[in-house]
């Protein structure tokens, strides 16, 4: 109990001491900005919803109706996001590891799902998948039905959500040591020991950051899906189609119920994903 | 050079490379390389970059292709095998460990991908892993991931890595290229000593020649894609074969001379030549220790007057920079008791040794 106790550090502190600053500003204006462009939004819509009472959100969130569409679109999503993974993870391979004619060409259209809007996707889509269409019509004959059917949903997603997995996977595999493979050559691995032991798993984060990304854009999609889904009730109808037609009906607590219940599931799944990408840093060694 | 030494190794060679070539897009890198290495033997690799030391390791490793000439490990052709069937351990100068396995994975690795016939049981790689980390000096690290090691760590883990296969050779790029001088010559020694117990064939690449010199047994000096000299450290230290290899080993002032009637023809001065060496323009090697201070009373046609351009005192000794010719480094030579000039006198030297080739 010296009465000159040396200072101690404080339990917490909101910052560490850093010889860099910028700390502050670069926290407040992002905290500021976030707010602006997100929280607030999102808050004024759980706010709006919150105006039935627990009840009434169990009631309109439970209603057969919207448990389909929830369940069309997250399930699709989701598939459609791992599809990704797998071809997104292919292409960025081939566009990285060899050189071959038009290799630009191929790396430049990997982007134009980003920039073509949504509808013209949509349109496009629907046309060449429909029973008459180009490849709808080889289809038909074997029985497959995609356009207006879930199976057409799926297609419109796995376009969209494409440029997410092959642009953050891309960068990655090309910074990867070509040492490390020849390292496990050497070693005597079979090409695809190498593969499968050495190379995918310093992939693993990347890929992982770009199914997050591929599957938010999926359920977030409305203008390419609503074109061939086709928007059968309890078939294939999407949980954001629902909510424009909640509108149009002018059922605006209806709709946001909807809409915050999307919210907060894909809140959940964005979540576990990070945390899985993050678990998988540590455990591959990205320090 | 190789081929006069390959005449008795002929039963006993672990390496041959025979006439390798490797062309990139029509720039040469190799240019018909010939290599011996006797079983057990240290060889190193030494010339500057470009020269193609790095190009012959991974062919012999079987990661590059030659466009001509073949490698052979023992009797066998190895030519046409893959890496995966040449069995040999290669270290990368990056070491490349994998970063997202443990040491003790990292180092198992090589005998956890063989087929299942092949493969050592699990408690079996697990003991091989932590002798071989033993053999290393790392011994208790094998859940520690590469990212937690310092580079000399690596290093050695990178080696225990490439042990583990049992190679039939062991191929090292720049070993200790990234490492800091002290843990350098650490690791060093270390190697020469690793290399005494197990008797390893093996072959490293190096651009450091102190390293070349003091770790092999023998050393293959390597420029513009061809091997310049390959023999022991101190063959090719005090008997170079070529201008190049005189003036890339040890620290040597290069002085274009002439050579006219037995002479060496220096400004107005001159040296008597070696028997039978052809006139015209030469280069004369100088290396420190070449010069002494001539006695008194020796012939004036044997030696040769040089600028004083400083004295210098260093501890016991006193040392001089005699200035060979303008516009040429000077060289230091260390000056015997009984002889002290100062400064802008002329010292009359002699040549021990006399490194002349032609130009």
């Amino acid at each position: 109990m010296s009465a000159a106790a040396p200072a101690r550090a404080p339990w917490f502190r909101l910052r560490q001491p850093s010889a860099l600053p910028g700390f502050c500003p670069t926290l407040g204006f992002a905290l500021l900005y976030l707010s602006l462009i997100v929280l607030i939004p999102l808050g004024a819509l759980v706010l709006r919803a919150s105006g039935l009472g627990l009840d009434g959100i169990w009631q309109v969130a439970t209603s057969p109706r919207v448990r389909a569409a929830l369940e069309v679109s997250f399930g699709v999503s989701l598939a459609a996001a791992a599809v990704n993974s797998v071809f997104g993870l292919l292409v960025a391979w081939v566009l990285t590891r060899y050189r071959f004619p038009a290799r630009r060409l191929l790396d430049a259209m990997v982007d134009l799902p980003f920039a073509l809007p949504t509808a013209v996707a949509g349109i496009s889509l629907a046309a060449i998948w429909a029973p008459n269409g180009w490849i709808g019509g080889l289809l038909a004959p074997l029985g497959i039905k995609v356009a207006f059917t879930p199976l057409g949903i799926f297609v419109a997603l796995v376009f969209v959500g494409l440029p997410f997995v092959v642009r953050t996977v891309q960068p990655v595999l090309a910074d990867l040591d070509r040492e490390t493979e020849e390292a496990s050559a050497s070693l005597g691995a079979t090409r695809r020991q190498t593969v499968f032991r050495v190379v995918l798993p310093s992939l693993l984060p990347a890929i992982l950051t770009g199914f997050a990304l591929a599957f938010g854009r999926a359920v977030g999609e409305y203008g390419s899906v609503i074109f061939i889904a086709g928007n059968l009730p309890f078939r294939s109808e999407i949980a954001p189609l629902l909510i424009v037609i909640k509108l149009e009906e002018f059922d605006y607590q209806g709709a946001t119920v909807i809409a915050s219940v999307m919210l907060a599931i894909a809140f959940l799944l964005l979540l576990t994903i990070n945390l899985i990408q993050a678990w998988s840093r540590r455990r591959f060694g990205h320090v | 050079m190789g081929a006069a030494m390959s005449t008795e190794a002929m039963e006993t060679v672990a390496i041959r490379a025979e006439g390798l070539e490797k062309h990139f897009a029509a720039v040469p890198a190799l240019n018909g390389v010939d290599l011996d290495v006797a079983p057990g033997e240290l060889v190193a690799l030494l010339g500057p970059s470009g020269s193609g030391k790095t190009t012959l390791l991974r062919i012999v490793a079987g990661l590059d292709h030659p466009t001509a000439g073949r490698v052979f490990f023992g009797d066998e052709d190895a030519t046409a095998l893959p890496v995966q069937a040449r069995r040999v351990g290669f270290v990368f100068q990056s070491y490349a460990l994998f970063r997202h396995m443990t040491v003790g994975d990292n180092v198992a690795y090589g005998l956890k991908v063989r087929p299942r016939s092949a493969r050592p049981s699990r408690t079996d790689i697990r003991k091989r892993v932590s002798e071989l980390l033993e053999l290393v000096h790392l011994p208790g690290l094998e859940k520690r991931f590469p990212a937690q090691l310092s580079g000399g760590q690596r290093q050695r883990v990178a080696l225990a890595r490439a042990l583990a296969v049992e190679p039939r050779v062991l191929l090292l790029d720049e070993p200790f290229g990234a490492l800091d001088a002290k843990v350098r010559r650490d690791l060093r020694r270390w190697l020469r000593d690793l290399h005494d117990r197990t008797g390893h064939t093996t072959l490293f690449v190096t651009h450091d020649q102190d390293e070349a010199l003091e770790l092999a047994d023998r050393v293959a000096i390597l420029d513009r894609g061809r091997i310049e000299q390959i023999g022991t450290p101190d063959e090719v230290y005090d008997r170079p074969a070529t201008a190049f290899v005189a003036g890339f080993i040890g620290e040597a002032v290069k002085v274009p001379v002439t050579v006219a009637g037995g002479r060496v023809l220096l400004g107005p001065h001159g040296l008597p030549a070696p028997d039978g060496f052809r006139d015209g323009p030469a280069a004369l090697f100088v290396r420190p220790r070449d010069l002494v201070a001539a006695e008194d009373g020796e012939d004036v046609a044997d030696t040769m007057p040089l600028a004083v351009a400083g004295v210098r005192r260093a501890g016991p000794a006193r040392r001089a920079e005699l200035s060979i010719a303008e516009h040429l480094p000077a060289v230091e030579i260390e000056l015997p008791p009984h002889v002290s000039p100062s400064r802008g006198d002329t010292l009359a030297v002699r040549f021990s040794t006399l490194r002349l080739f032609p130009a």
